[in-house]
């Protein structure tokens, strides 16, 4: 089924209001819907929201056996789920274009550019591990999933916390957070995805966290993942509307702006988190 | 990865290009355009069908042609054989940026309710692949005669400590930071940009600029087999006799 397509009124209707310099939802153009970081009872049980666009992540760990040819490592899996749910638009089996990007972008985000200290998780060299298992889920889609998603993520790992263990020897013992304090994984660094939507009429500004009309009528996407200290991991921008070289640097420029802002929150939201928890030990 | 005198491992200065070499010959299997492009060791062939009436009516749009772009990696093309099925992530992913890279650089308004089929095999990978598939893709359309707004020329960039490197092979791409950028040499923009590795945003406009004045180049050895190829088969027609036009072939008899 092809999703129905915008009918010509609205289409018009947001290409006027961009014209004028303004967005249907009254944002400026390079201005980021309110995000809402939602924590769970549990460590590393995050619910995050870009406007009306909300995925839920969670990341667990148990010990596993390393596989023979990396036994230092601990490593990280990823499963991500659109599901019917999410839009009317998805469907269950074969992975449509979006799910794809998605999968590839949060894999990109958080296991190739090396988020989580992967030795940090090894137990006993060729004996234990931890595996990590981070699982998306995807809520509620009003445009810009691809950036809830890998947000959601990235704030999962902050906030999960794995069970202390001791070893004596060959003897692994796991001490639970009733007893000893849950240790946070060592990051390397917190990237986070932006993503900028053009379109066809190229006197037209590009917008910044496209919602769900401005995505179904953009004429290219530029997703760029990156981090406070300015350092890209992801640069993609797959075909669409051809740009000048200059308004691409534009473009990363900004993100490093909004990176910043957005690590800032995030550290704010972890610590009230975490101030929360807090018990007394007697 | 680069020595002491600006040598890289296969002997290639910094801003060195490797060999490129296009073939635009048919492959014989009746495809209305193909081209066999290799940059060194990286080697990509490209088959363009149609514009043909599509298979499946519902893949139609009335008022454009519809760009369906298949790749497949030959499981020995790398030095590790495997096999990756046409479910792969990283295949699906290939095809889908291909698609939008060339669906508006193809006029497609002018083939309306038809389909242009484009297979890539990747024989060879030795680093660069995105950048052999564009390449290869653009000439395969033009040997077709597929009406193109523009050439799109794709070259990879690399950073090794703070010296950039151009056109890297797979043991670079492996080590080094890297983007491959892709534009349209006439109009000068930029339609691909794909960096999947950590990158400082100072040293990512170094590469990315350098890398666009790269693809000029390129650019300029694509044009030429083009050029070369319709001289040929011009010249190959004149050789079998004069073009039958009415008048000419009476005074002949």
């Amino acid at each position: 089924m092809r999703p129905p397509s915008p009918s010509i009124p609205e289409k018009d209707f947001l290409f006027a209001a961009l014209k004028q310099g303004l967005r249907l939802d009254g944002r400026e153009f390079l201005e980021t819907r309110p995000v809402t970081l939602t924590f769970g009872p549990e460590l590393g049980w995050v619910e995050c929201s870009l406007g009306k666009t909300r995925v839920l992540a969670q990341v667990d760990a148990k010990m596993v056996k390393p596989p023979p040819e990396r036994p230092f490592e601990g490593f990280i899996t990823i499963h991500s789920e659109l599901s019917p749910m999410a839009s009317s638009e998805f469907e269950l089996g074969r992975p449509s274009e979006e799910e794809v990007t998605i999968t590839r972008m949060l894999d990109k985000v958080i296991r190739r550019s090396d988020v989580v200290d992967k030795e940090s998780l090894c137990i006993l060299s060729g004996q234990r591990v931890w595996h990590l298992r981070l699982n998306v889920h995807c809520l509620s889609d009003s445009g810009n999933l691809l950036d809830c998603v890998c947000l959601a993520g990235i704030v999962a790992l902050k906030h999960f916390r794995r069970p202390d263990v001791e070893v004596v020897g060959e003897e692994v013992t796991v001490h639970p957070p009733t007893f000893r304090a849950p240790i946070p994984l060592s990051l390397h660094h917190n990237p986070y995805c932006f993503t900028f939507a053009f379109f066809s009429d190229t006197s037209l500004n590009p917008v910044l966290d496209p919602n769900l009309l401005e995505q179904r009528l953009n004429g290219g996407l530029m997703s760029i993942a990156l981090n406070a200290q300015r350092e890209l991991c992801v640069v993609q921008k797959s075909g669409g509307v051809p740009l000048e070289p200059g308004d691409i640097l534009k473009i990363v420029n900004v993100a490093a702006l909004k990176a910043k802002d957005l690590d800032a929150f995030v550290e704010s939201r972890l610590q009230e988190d975490w101030e929360g928890r807090k018990i007394e030990i007697r | 990865m680069l020595n002491a005198g600006g040598y890289r491992s296969d002997g290639r200065r910094q801003y060195e290009l490797r060999t490129i070499s296009i073939d635009l010959s048919p492959q014989g299997s009746g495809a209305d355009g193909s081209a066999s492009l290799t940059h060194g060791l990286t080697q990509v062939n490209v088959c363009v069908f149609g514009p043909r009436e599509a298979k499946m009516r519902s893949q139609t749009y009335h008022d454009r042609a519809n760009v369906n772009i298949e790749v497949a990696i030959a499981a020995f093309s790398a030095s590790e054989r495997r096999k990756r099925g046409r479910g792969d992530k990283r295949i699906l992913e290939l095809s889908q940026t291909l698609k939008s890279t060339f669906e508006p650089v193809i006029q497609t308004s002018l083939y309306p309710r038809s389909q242009i089929d484009i297979y890539i095999q990747v024989l060879q990978q030795d680093g660069g692949l995105l950048q052999a598939c564009i390449n290869a893709t653009t000439l395969a359309l033009a040997n077709a005669g597929i009406p193109l707004y523009d050439f799109v020329c794709a070259v990879t960039g690399g950073v090794h400590s703070t010296s950039p490197l151009l056109d890297l092979t797979l043991l670079e791409e492996n080590d080094l930071p890297n983007v491959t950028v892709a534009v349209m040499p006439r109009s000068g923009k930029v339609t691909v940009v794909s960096m999947e590795t950590r990158l400082h945003v100072d040293r990512f406009e170094e590469i990315f600029r350098l890398a666009g004045e790269a693809a000029k180049a390129i650019h300029v050895e694509m044009k030429k087999s083009v050029r070369d190829r319709t001289e040929q088969l011009v010249a190959s027609m004149q050789s079998v006799g004069r073009p039958p036009t009415g008048v000419d072939a009476g005074d002949e008899y």
